[in-house]
């Protein structure tokens, strides 16, 4: 299945993309994609979870499943205000 | 109505919006640029944003708290983009006939918004630019 994930500002920073298709295997959970991009990612690589996870832009906890179209973003710790 | 900007923030628009004339008290709060950080110089503030879930988070706290204080009238935008020290990122306006209740009110929309609006800022300094807080390793 095909979710589309969004990353932002140092995130996007470190991964080098702000938005990407990935195709994912059925029962994947977002922590399962974030555990994909630590791989690959040293800066990110000693993180066990994301800062923040929001499906569909509702923040969830990451072992939440994912599900075919699902818009998945990883987000750093905010500091608006 | 949109809680972001990416212009000045127009103060007496916000606060007009919200000014009923059974309210005795009017609480207001700007965010505002400081020239440092931690010890750091600090020249400007970039501010980015996710604005489809900022506005719906936005929205939850303006209902949270209307809910959590029915006599208070509210409105509040976040600023977007560059801004320089001395100029406001955030203004948070509420009203309501007493005192306490706009006060509460305010308070609590400033620290909601702090917790869990998707928005991020980039200082820029005398020695270059860097991500406010979490940067990874």
């Amino acid at each position: 299945m095909k979710v589309r994930l969004l990353l932002f500002a140092v995130l996007r920073d470190i991964v080098g993309t702000d938005e990407r298709e990935l195709e994912v295997a059925d029962g994947s959970r977002a922590i399962d994609v974030w555990n994909g991009l630590r791989a690959a990612h040293p800066r990110i690589a000693s993180y066990e979870r994301p800062p923040f996870t929001a499906v569909n832009q509702d923040y969830v906890q990451p072992e939440t499943m994912l599900r075919d179209g699902d818009e998945l973003a990883f987000i750093p710790p905010v500091s608006g205000g | 109505m949109s809680y972001l900007t990416d212009s000045p923030i127009d103060q007496p628009a916000l606060v007009a919006r919200v000014m009923r004339s059974s309210d005795g008290a009017l609480a207001l709060f700007a965010g505002v640029v400081r020239n440092h950080h931690q010890g750091k110089s600090v020249e400007s503030i970039f501010y980015e944003c996710w604005r489809p879930m900022a506005e719906k988070e936005m929205a939850k706290i303006e209902a949270d708290v209307a809910a959590a204080y029915p006599d208070v009238a509210i409105a509040f935008i976040h600023r977007l983009g560059l801004l320089q020290v001395g100029e406001a990122s955030i203004v948070i306006a509420c009203t309501s006939p007493h005192r306490d209740e706009a006060f509460a009110a305010c308070r609590e929309i400033i620290e909601r918004v702090k917790q869990t609006v998707p928005i991020w800022k980039r200082e820029k300094g005398p020695d270059g630019e860097e991500w406010v807080g979490w940067q990874g390793n």
